[in-house]
């Protein structure tokens, strides 16, 4: 595990049971078995992963929000199982499901949330901020779902905490609101927030996080920054930093036996279509087309692409259907 | 945006006061609640007071019938309406945000039952306001041990409510709290005295929340008396669905 500057929260070897359960003839069920993890101030931290990984258990057992089984959790020095106001004070938090109010207004209500702080945050700044002035009229369940984020994220920031769990911050957002939520995301960062969040879009943790850890089935499967993990698995090469996946089609049945780099296969995925991953150069390019040539071969479709989080997160957990 | 350090959480009190303030403004905007809280109650005793359901219990109708009306107004807002609401939060989450917020679980709680006490407050001006006009002139040795009692029946009707609204879906909450409001009221003591009820009943209901509250408000008022036994089974009835409430409360 890697240790940040100046760590906001620590993880270590979390394990969290639920249950008993009727499904699992009255046995209890471990969502968590072991998940570590750290985060700074001033950082971006994303847990990835799946639906059901268990990455909220992991931020709610750290929110102080479920009672953990086993393990240890350190936020901000003290324990958020036992912690009081003092702490919750310093800690913001999203939840998936926003929990607001239907029946609130969105200025009383962040108003009624900012009165639990000494000093909150200006309410006129943050509501101008996040556009929240547009349906301050509107009660909160007829606001849309990226209108609803925005008041969590706003209802989260009121206290001016030290750190921000946000858990799926994207989710139910459409692309203006979300551009607005990561800008401000980043400001936060910036100005020496530890963020802490949760998503299983991939696309959000290659944009904000400059830490992620990769959940799969309750415990960590992979972690470090995007760069990082993008050449999870990749052969120690001059090239590792532009490791791209190579689509073409072509006849079936061809031999690409030492056309690229030793360290870079071909495979015929479906008959006729070959797909190649890995550190590609230059000259593996000219070498791949020159024997196309040689051999009288036009591709019928070529198409090339950095290795996204995606096909790493896909490598690393599996592309069956769970 | 400037993130300052050194964020910390308002005085506990003044936490609790603010969600106390900001339940009960909850609470008295939404309809169906004050249907539940101020028009019934008021409707019933109209209604008791010009039929002669309650003749021959005491001196006058309106004096025998607000004793049960207060008891009513009391399962009213700590039972059924502050079960549903609390059923409600919980299903969208918002006693898990609070609860992260400094104001957290037993703040919450508190301003729970402040606002119970807050709408009951205003309950029984209204009922009183209604009732004096009407003849009601309850014995003066009466009032403080009627509110006392007043105020305990709410605090065992508030743990139940929580009880109810923390381990069953949002929607059974509300039948279940509507139901029993319906049935207690009717046939648990509350509005129609004891010895108005079958022979039956009459052995099981004073052991019940309702039967106990409803007897111990028209001892106090009607007689200037106090009910050991109606405090006694008031009171366990508080600690026993308080401490079940504690134990089975789900947060989500």
């Amino acid at each position: 595990m890697r240790s940040p500057k100046s760590p906001v929260l620590t993880i270590d070897g979390l394990i969290k049971d639920v249950g008993p359960l009727p499904t699992l003839d009255g046995k209890m069920l471990r969502v968590v078995s072991d998940v570590s993890l750290v985060a700074g101030r001033g950082e971006v931290t994303a847990l990835l992963g799946a639906n059901g990984a268990g990455k909220t258990t992991t931020i709610e057992c750290a929110q102080g929000l479920q009672k953990r089984t086993g393990g240890a959790i350190t936020l901000l020095g003290a324990d958020p199982g036992t912690a009081g106001a003092e702490l919750r004070a310093r800690v913001g938090v999203m939840l998936q499901d926003g929990g607001l109010p239907p029946s609130a207004r969105p200025i009383p209500l962040l108003r009624h949330i900012a009165g639990m702080y000494r000093n909150p945050r200006p309410l006129d700044e943050l509501v101008q901020r996040l556009g929240i002035d547009s349906f301050s009229r509107t009660n909160v369940r007829r606001l849309s779902g990226g209108q609803k984020q925005r008041l969590a994220l706003a209802a989260a920031l009121i206290g001016n905490p030290e750190v921000l769990f946000l858990d799926e911050p994207s989710a139910g957002l459409d692309p203006q609101s979300r551009q607005l939520v990561f800008e401000l995301i980043s400001e936060l960062r910036d100005s020496g927030m530890g963020i802490i969040l949760t998503t299983h879009l991939m696309d959000d943790a290659q944009r904000l996080a400059d830490y992620v850890y990769i959940i799969d089935a309750g415990r960590n499967v992979a972690e470090g920054t995007v760069a990082q993990l993008l050449q999870h698995n990749m052969p120690e090469t001059p090239h590792r930093d532009h490791v791209r996946t190579l689509h073409f089609e072509a006849l079936p049945g061809l031999d690409f036996t030492g056309v690229l780099a030793a360290e870079i296969e071909i495979r015929e995925t479906r008959s006729g279509s070959y797909t190649a991953t890995g550190a590609l150069t230059p000259e593996d390019l000219a070498a791949l087309t020159a024997w196309w040539a040689h051999h009288g071969i036009m591709p019928g479709s070529l198409s090339m692409e950095a290795r996204s989080l995606e096909d790493v997160f896909l490598d690393i957990s599996g592309r069956e259907i769970r | 945006m400037t993130t300052a350090t050194g964020s910390a959480p308002a005085p506990l009190l003044r936490r609790i006061l603010l969600q106390g303030k900001y339940e009960a403004a909850t609470m008295l905007r939404n309809g169906e609640q004050l249907i539940l809280a101020v028009v019934l109650p008021l409707l019933a005793l109209i209604g008791l007071t010009v039929t002669p359901l309650l003749d021959g219990l005491g001196d006058s109708r309106v004096n025998v019938a607000v004793p049960g009306i207060l008891a009513l107004c009391a399962m009213s807002t700590a039972f059924t309406g502050q079960g549903i609401a609390t059923g409600f939060d919980r299903r969208y989450g918002v006693l898990r945000f609070l609860s992260t917020t400094p104001l957290g679980r037993a703040g919450l709680i508190a301003g729970k039952i402040l606002a119970v006490l807050a709408v009951l407050v205003i309950q029984v001006v209204i009922v009183a306001a209604v009732a004096f006009p009407l003849g009601w002139r309850p014995d003066p040795l009466g009032a403080l041990p009627g509110l006392c009692m007043l105020v305990l029946g709410a605090a065992a009707f508030t743990a139940l409510g929580l009880l109810v609204a923390g381990t069953v879906r949002p929607e059974a909450t509300l039948a279940i709290t509507n139901l029993l409001w319906i049935l207690l009221g009717a046939l648990g003591g509350i509005v129609i005295p004891m010895q108005r009820l079958p022979e039956l009943a009459q052995n099981t209901v004073h052991l019940l929340p309702s039967g106990s509250l409803g007897e111990g408000l028209r001892d106090a008022f009607l007689h200037g008396a106090v009910n050991g036994n109606a405090v006694l089974v008031l009171l366990m009835w508080t600690v026993l669905a308080g401490a079940a409430a504690i134990r089975w409360f789900k947060w989500n």
